[in-house]
């Protein structure tokens, strides 16, 4: 347990330090990570923490995205402290609407039935005047009241201090009452129904502050990238954030973290010129068999590696 | 629309369906007996075109052969792959949890997708329908129907009825029905499992192939073609029920329809309404039309 | 006369063609152990499900505590008093016995709205959970794993996390099932002391078991009763001895 807290603690100093030793692109890289790292977390407290696994995790995500551009190009000069909220409520709306309707549905059918209506959501920006089209829309800017978010470190700061906020909020959620009902739900649902509990409610709340989260990193992203296009809603994207979380660990806010870093990491060195030479444009592959092999032999994902270096420190010392 | 444009968009529609229907049939038997999610089902059928595409002209070369025989080669081949590669990976698969099969099948995805690129490469291309299928047949006064297109349709209820016959009237088939329905229980019964799944597999994957190949002229050979049938697959999966090879026919009809005449009467809202009529079926029914047991 | 806490009336289930549980009636008194009996798909287990609320009745009247819970769902019926166990485990493999029990009782005490606060600092809810696996004989188990524990002993948890919510009747499943002669007796000694104060509905298979521990017996043959009362009654009955000899 301390060990975690330990390891967290310093994966969040070393974000906090790293603008002093990164350049331009080190800062920009790190941020995509973070804003990766919302976006699993997200995930991380459907599928590792009550066990639904939702496979349109990308439409709150683009959600978020997308109503950043349009309130932007709607209210001139908009304001952070509204429109931050106001993309992160559009998200958890959606995503309660959607949770409304698939927790009818089990197993498989639950996953197509979020992937359905994240598909949706995909062509309506795809195909609908509303979302701009196959095009995108770009942001007429950046929002700069209360703070300057063209201003890189400020930027770095604010996706930091959401990373932390979001991480330290689920954290406290996890251990509450409500995050341990969510463990029973995902243990044994049948035995939480038998004890008294709606279990409905629950599932609904997780799915609903899920999709917000997702859409705070959406947020994060449309600013950052200025720019904003309907594959951000595609069910790659959906897929992408559950690779991740499942290559980090499931069952562990770290396990987001870690799997987000991790993914982003090997998409750097895979792509690198310098390792790989003219070979680099065929990235994939090296990610791919890294993700076969890390499935392969590592079971419980990255964050399961030092328990299986402890196993094996014992079975040697017998 | 008269006659003639709906008869069209009706051909459309059962050729579409029918080619999602033998693709599907393989993810669904796959995920029914063997209970393995494979996301990479959907390469195997962008492996068949592109091997439509640039075994052509080898096979041109090498005995002088047409469309047919690169039909067969690729075929031969892809059950060969389907064999060595249930053996190298998937058979790894059966004892692992959804979600790690769902990581371990998307790495594979990406590994097809660069060997692709490696092999061919990263464009689209068009392959030529075969000369003794390139006619077009009359449907009134101004439109006619491709032959081709009526070749594929023709293949894929071929391979439809094959199928049909090989699980309803074999022992093999028995089998297969019932490891879709309990997996333990085909165990119990002593019957030789590594050798069904493997079959089962590779059958799974000459198919999709197969689609791919036969596919290629109509569809044209686009790098990210894997992907998209593959999505619309587990579509006819779900709605059909897993395990269900009655249900992804229906489904795989029913999308056919829905898509083809989305487009024509719908075109902005083509791309949504088989989403829409997926999760209005689950919400009907929570386990698809035909829940296999 | 003591109590009535649970009473069904003319309780019905159809599945299509089929009537799974034919205008069953019975009373479960506080203090009572009462148990059901049948053959092989005599439409036990439905009985049971219709009474917890997991399935709706087709026809027919479900009292809990005197109010007509008929159309409620299995938590809300929870919540209001009514236990049950299952036949085949529905523990927590991957939590301590303690959380086990903790998390049973905290359906009592849900206080879903404290978000930034830990479960454990409800302290009516630790101490409910401590009596109830103490009740269940598991107070040195406390910190084991729940799925380190050998079957009998998981069974007990089963019945311990039905107690953490303090109900006045509990249904069990069959739960001496999968058990030896020495678990069978500690459960048996369990449900006993179990029987003050609350209702006890069970499903068994185990006939010594039952009949040494019923108050009252009702027998099922294909979803109807043919028989309930006193033990030794039951026992003496021709129908109920044609049902098990004759080969239904």
């Amino acid at each position: 347990m301390f060990s975690r807290l330990v390891f967290v603690g310093l994966v969040f100093a070393g974000l906090a330090l790293w603008p002093l030793v990164a350049g331009a692109y080190g800062l920009d890289l790190v941020i995509k990570i973070m804003i990766a790292a919302i976006f699993a977390l997200s995930l991380e407290l459907l599928v590792g923490a009550t066990g639904l696994v939702c496979f349109g995790q990308a439409a709150f995500f683009g959600i978020g995205a997308y109503a950043a551009a349009l309130l932007m190009a709607r209210f001139d000069g908009a304001a952070l402290w509204w429109l931050l909220p106001a993309a992160v409520l559009c998200a958890g709306l959606y995503a309660l609407a959607v949770g409304a309707l698939s927790l009818r549905t089990r197993g498989v059918y639950f996953i197509m039935v979020t992937l359905a209506f994240a598909q949706m959501a995909y062509y309506v920006v795809h195909d609908t005047p509303l979302g701009g089209g196959t095009d995108g829309i770009y942001l007429p800017g950046v929002p700069t009241a209360p703070l300057d978010l063209g201003k890189p470190l400020v930027f770095y700061g604010l996706t930091l201090a959401s990373l932390a906020l979001v991480f330290g909020v689920l954290g406290l959620l996890l251990r509450s009452p409500f995050g341990r009902a969510l463990a029973g739900i995902k243990a044994n649902e049948q035995r939480m129904r038998a004890t008294g509990f709606s279990t409905y409610p629950y599932k609904l709340a997780a799915f609903a502050v899920s999709g917000a989260i997702a859409g705070l990193a959406g947020f994060l992203f449309a600013v950052k990238d200025g720019f904003v296009n309907p594959e951000l809603l595609a069910w790659h994207q959906s897929g992408s954030v559950l690779i991740m979380i499942i290559l980090g660990g499931l069952g562990h806010l770290r396990g987001a973290l870690i799997g987000a870093f991790a993914l982003a990491l090997l998409e750097e060195f895979f792509k690198s010129e310098a390792v790989w030479g003219s070979f680099a444009k065929h990235w994939h592959l090296g990610l791919g068999l890294t993700i076969i092999l890390s499935a392969a032999l590592l079971p419980k994902g990255l964050v399961g590696i030092p328990q299986l270096w402890r196993d094996r420190l014992e079975a040697r010392g017998e | 629309m008269d006659f003639a444009s709906f008869l069209i968009q009706c051909l459309n529609a059962l050729q579409y369906g029918l080619l999602l229907f033998l693709v599907a049939s393989g993810l669904t038997l796959i995920f029914g007996i063997m209970g393995v999610i494979n996301l990479a089902h959907g390469s195997f059928y962008m492996i068949g075109a592109y091997m439509a595409y640039a075994l052509a002209p080898i096979v041109e070369s090498t005995f002088g052969g047409g469309f047919f025989s690169t039909l067969v080669v690729g075929l031969v081949l892809s059950v060969l792959l389907g064999y060595l590669l249930e053996w190298a990976f998937f058979s790894f698969l059966y004892e692992r949890e959804h979600l790690q099969q769902v990581l371990m099948t998307y790495g594979l995805i990406l590994v097809f997708e660069e060997l692709r690129s490696i092999l061919v490469d990263d464009q689209v291309h068009g392959v030529a329908v075969p000369p003794l299928l390139a006619g077009s047949l009359p449907l009134g006064e101004l439109m006619s129907y491709p032959v081709y297109r009526l070749f594929v349709s023709g293949v894929c209820l071929l391979l439809a009825a094959g199928m049909y016959l090989v699980l309803t009237r074999t022992r093999l088939g028995m089998m297969i029905r019932a490891g879709a329905s309990n997996r333990e229980m085909v165990q119990s019964l002593g019957i030789d499992i590594k050798f069904l799944y493997r079959l089962v597999f590779a059958a799974g994957v000459a198919i999709a192939v197969l689609a791919g190949m036969v596919a290629a002229p109509v569809s044209s050979v686009y790098p990210g073609m894997g992907n998209t049938v593959l999505i619309v697959c587990f579509v006819v999966v779900v709605i059909g029920g897993i395990g269900s090879i009655r249900g992804a026919l229906l489904a795989a009809l029913l999308i056919g329809i829905v898509d083809t005449f989305g487009k024509v009467l719908l075109p902005s809202a083509a791309g949504v309404l088989v989403y829409v009529l997926m999760a209005l079926i689950l919400l009907w029914r929570p386990d698809g039309l035909f829940k296999v047991a | 006369m003591s109590e009535v806490l649970l009473r069904c009336e003319r309780l019905t289930r159809r599945w299509g063609g089929i009537v799974a549980v034919n205008e069953v009636s019975l009373a479960l008194a506080s203090g009572e152990v009462h148990a059901v009996i049948g053959t092989n798909g005599a439409g036990k287990s439905t009985l049971i499900n219709l009474l917890s609320g997991e399935i709706a009745p087709s026809a027919g009247v479900v009292e809990l505590l005197g109010q007509d819970v008929s159309a409620w769902s299995q938590p809300r019926r929870a919540r209001a008093g009514l236990g049950r166990s299952y036949q085949r485990n529905t523990i927590y493999p991957g939590f301590s016995v303690f959380e086990n029990c903790r998390l049973a009782a905290q359906a009592r005490r849900p206080r879903a709205w404290r978000w930034w606060q830990s479960a454990l600092a409800c302290e009516q809810t630790n101490e409910a959970a401590r009596a109830a696996a103490q009740r269940a004989g598991l107070t040195d188990l406390l910190d084991r794993s729940a799925g380190l524990l050998s079957h009998g002993q998981k069974r007990q948890l089963e019945i311990a996390m039905c107690l953490a919510t303090a109900p006045r009747v509990l249904l069990l499943d069959e739960p001496l099932a999968g058990m030896g002669a020495e678990e069978t007796e500690r459960m048996l000694a369990l449900l006993a002391e179990l029987r003050a104060g609350q209702a006890m509905l069970l499903v068994e298979h185990d006939m010594d078991a039952v009949f040494r521990i019923a108050d009252r017996i009702t027998v099922m043959v294909n979803g109807a009763v043919i028989a309930s009362g006193a033990p030794d009654a039951v026992r003496a009955n021709a129908d109920v001895q044609a049902a098990y000899l004759g080969g239904h």
